[in-house]
């Protein structure tokens, strides 16, 4: 009798042991996923470099099965004061949920000459390109973009650890 | 040796004070996430959106849910961070998605003379309520469906307008 009360205890015990540490481990998980998800936010995050419209700023080798990963920096969003020449990410203005990254080459006021014309760059708005002319989707086919499609700046390369560099300008 | 023992007891309470930061810390991570992600309240103000919301301006409740999962619809009032001024939001709705025609009169005051638009892909045209003091998507055009960042909810002050917004 006073062995199987035991056995049953015991049992109880065990699977409290096992439910709390579920739990904690929930807690922590959720914990650090929150927190996470304010700095990537506010501060900084890492995002890898698809395709070479960049290159070779970034991939700069068509097939390498190792992509770049860079640094963006999110304290530009305070005032979203951007300058000739950096590359940020932004979010597609055609499709919801692409994202790109591509390199300022007109900011608000200035005159850029596309094909045909000489387009006025508007007001809250800039005109990105790639740095691989040749295969890169950008201003030149979607128009000049709103600056608050813009996610962060990018600063640096971060991986492979070769290509480790910050970028200039 | 005595000063041995002051950094011990200096020890406890700094381990103290770090737990109360990080505590604070979590707290703040968790306000953050949930003003951007989830629910959040705004003041608004402006002529733009009478006789829905005031001129004197209003504190609605918005949810940043719907359009991460692309869940705006038409007749919807959307917080939008404006294509002219990135540091503004503007708050209007959601008159057409992407292609819809719209056909708009160019100057409600003056006659009717009216224009067609076709919505481009991953655009949405936005308007205010009131068309004679709203600059809106007749002015610069359909954005972009990514600037949209919140969809309003109810309004919760002054409290005599309590409740959802039609």
């Amino acid at each position: 009798m006073h062995v199987a009360e035991n056995h049953i205890l015991e049992k109880a015990i065990l699977d409290m042991g096992i439910q709390t540490l579920i739990w904690q481990v929930t807690k922590k998980a959720f914990t650090g996923g929150i927190i996470g998800l304010t700095i990537s936010d506010r501060f900084c995050s890492v995002v890898p470099v698809r395709g070479d419209s960049m290159s070779p700023t970034f991939n700069p080798q068509r097939d390498s099965y190792l992509d770049d990963y860079v640094l963006v920096d999110k304290f530009c969003l305070k005032d979203y004061k951007f300058a000739r020449g950096d590359v940020v990410v932004f979010s597609s203005p055609s499709h919801y949920k692409e994202r790109y990254i591509k390199r300022i080459v007109g900011i608000p006021g200035e005159w850029i000459s596309s094909t045909e014309d000489v387009i006025r760059v508007p007001e809250g708005h800039c005109w990105v390109e790639g740095d691989n002319k040749a295969s890169s989707l950008d201003s030149r086919t979607f128009g000049p973009i709103p600056l608050g499609l813009i996610q962060g700046r990018v600063t640096r390369v971060v991986w492979p650890p070769q290509r480790l560099r910050k970028l200039g300008g | 040796m005595r000063w041995l023992r002051y950094l011990n007891q200096w020890r406890g309470t700094a381990k103290e004070a770090l737990e109360q930061v990080s505590i604070v810390a979590k707290f703040l991570c968790l306000i953050h996430v949930t003003d951007r992600y989830i629910i959040s309240s705004t003041h608004v103000q402006g002529p733009s959106m009478l006789p829905t919301l005031n001129l004197t301006g209003d504190v609605i409740l918005a949810e940043h849910l719907s359009h991460r999962f692309g869940k705006i619809g038409l007749g919807d009032i959307v917080l939008v961070r404006s294509p002219t001024d990135p540091t503004r939001m503007v708050t209007k709705r959601v008159l057409g998605l992407e292609g819809h025609r719209l056909s708009f009169s160019a100057d409600p005051l003056v006659g009717d003379s009216s224009i067609s638009v076709v919505v481009p892909k991953g655009h949405v045209w936005i308007q205010g309520d009131n068309l004679y003091a709203s600059t809106d998507s007749r002015n610069f055009g359909p954005v972009p469906y990514n600037l949209i960042e919140g969809k309003a909810l109810l309004r919760v002050w002054p409290p005599r307008f309590f409740g959802s917004l039609r």
